[in-house]
């Protein structure tokens, strides 16, 4: 007994310590440094052109997936990620951009798009993409979505992730956030972001 | 198109596509030895082989990563039922039977062996220790901090997974082992009987504690979208049951069998000539 426990212990506490030693970063949201993807896509832009991560590398990230006949989710953060932006001091807020993904390509035009995300502020920018560009980023992010069955009326809802990816400029993923975090947060977050660029 | 892979795994696919190949080749090598394995066997091993395969490496897997309670069905097949049919067949004669005769065999049979491996895996099968790195794999998976990880970082989805499926066989191993507890020096079925009520109880507490908390312990299934419309804590709620009871009756069916052993081993001691 004594031998096993000589052999287990060390074991024990060098996990404990492992676990421990966390190189800590106060974020309001959850830390996902190590434990998420870098951003990586192939997808369509709102001006209709392809594009992939590269185009928005220099610039921290705020990525989001939604549909732009949301109701409620996406407006409401797009909406609160606009107005923590507006609260960073003026010379910074060009540093930071919002990657809003919709994940309803079927109604979600570039044009439509464009419109859409113009409503929120200069660094919210629309994408969008093909079945297949989109599964795989939303597979990447760990993330699902799916449609509702349609109306008479051809409406039908999208279920999808409420997540919001913050990437630094280099495109590394830092912090997962949630759309309903209180602003002063989400601003707090931001900075992190920003210093970690 | 739901058999194949959510996200294809080249460990899950050398795994059970080498394990079924050895069973196969064992069944045959045994068959024309003139010692065939009993139909139950086989039942038992590839029932628990396709469970298992399928909780890991089909669409199943999606829905396992976006609903909570199909996650905890998917771990009660890995951790449990898969691993208790899986080691109820006895496969490892089978196996060792269907790998080919030659220097690899030898090499393998040395290394399994050997004290590199004899010793840690007598340690992580020390009954006390076995026990609770079974019941402590659960609680440790399921600490939202870790499951909120767990659920974002692919690598780390994949260790959660494997790490349930192998204790489950190294625990119900222990527990199933059909060698005999005087003649072969394994566990005895009244210790056997006092682990399995070591590890359920507090999967018990814990499966109570998830119904009945009022908290979303479990927000990364919100945040990353579930796999159809429900409400969160019906999600939970539904998880907690399938923590909290099935884990529980196996234990129970299991005890059972062991009784049943034990019984039948006493019998035979009564009947063999002082």
């Amino acid at each position: 007994m004594i031998r096993v426990i000589s052999w287990v212990a060390p074991i024990l506490l060098a996990l404990m310590v492992a676990s421990c030693s966390n190189n800590d970063v106060a974020w309001k949201g959850s830390d996902i440094r190590g434990v998420m993807p870098d951003l990586s896509f192939e997808l369509i832009s709102e001006s209709g052109l392809d594009v992939n991560q590269e185009t928005f590398l220099g610039k921290a990230t705020l990525m989001f997936f939604g549909f732009t006949n949301c109701p409620d989710i996406c407006p409401g953060t797009l909406q609160g990620l606009a107005s923590a932006i507006e609260a960073l001091p003026e010379e910074r807020q060009d540093e930071v951009q919002v990657l809003f993904v919709s994940v309803d390509p079927s109604r979600d035009t570039p044009d439509r798009l464009k419109a859409y995300t113009d409503f929120f502020g200069p660094q919210v920018t629309g994408l969008t993409g093909t079945d297949d560009q989109l599964s795989a980023l939303v597979k990447r992010m760990r993330a699902t979505y799916g449609y509702g069955e349609a109306d008479e009326n051809g409406n039908y809802a999208v279920s999808h992730s409420s997540a919001i990816y913050g990437f630094n400029a280099d495109g590394e993923a830092q912090v997962l956030l949630r759309g309903n975090q209180p602003i002063s947060d989400l601003t707090h977050d931001i900075q992190l972001l920003l210093q970690a660029s | 198109m739901y058999l194949l892979p959510y996200e294809f795994s080249w460990l899950a696919v050398v795994f059970f596509g080498g394990t079924g190949l050895l069973f196969v080749r064992g069944q045959r090598v045994l068959a024309q030895a003139g010692t065939p394995l009993p139909g139950w066997r086989i039942a038992l091993f590839w029932l628990g082989f396709v469970l298992a395969y399928s909780v890991m490496h089909t669409q199943f897997d999606y829905f396992a990563q976006f609903m909570f309670f199909i996650h905890r069905i998917q771990h009660l097949v890995l951790h449990h039922l898969a691993a208790i049919l899986l080691m109820a067949s006895n496969p490892w004669k089978v196996l060792s039977a269907g790998f080919p005769e030659g220097r690899t065999k030898h090499i393998v049979a040395r290394a399994l062996s050997s004290r590199v491996i004899q010793i840690p895996y007598r340690i992580i099968q020390f009954p006390p220790l076995a026990g609770f790195i079974f019941v402590g794999l659960i609680f440790f998976w399921l600490m939202p901090e870790v499951h909120f990880k767990a659920m974002l970082s692919q690598p780390l989805y994949l260790v959660m997974n494997w790490s349930m499926f192998l204790d489950g066989i190294l625990f119900w191993w222990l527990i199933l082992d059909p060698r005999s507890p005087v003649r072969a020096k394994t566990l005895s079925f009244g210790k056997r009987i006092i682990v399995i009520w070591f590890v359920t109880v507090p999967q018990l507490g814990l499966g109570a504690y998830i119904v009945t908390s009022p908290a979303n312990l479990y927000d990364i299934y919100d945040l990353c979208g579930r796999a159809w419309p429900i409400a969160p804590h019906d999600d939970q709620v539904l998880g907690g049951v399938l923590t909290w009871i099935p884990p529980g009756m196996m234990g129970v069916l299991v005890m059972v069998v062991l009784l049943r052993r034990m019984l039948h081993q006493s019998e035979q001691t009564k009947v063999r000539p002082a």
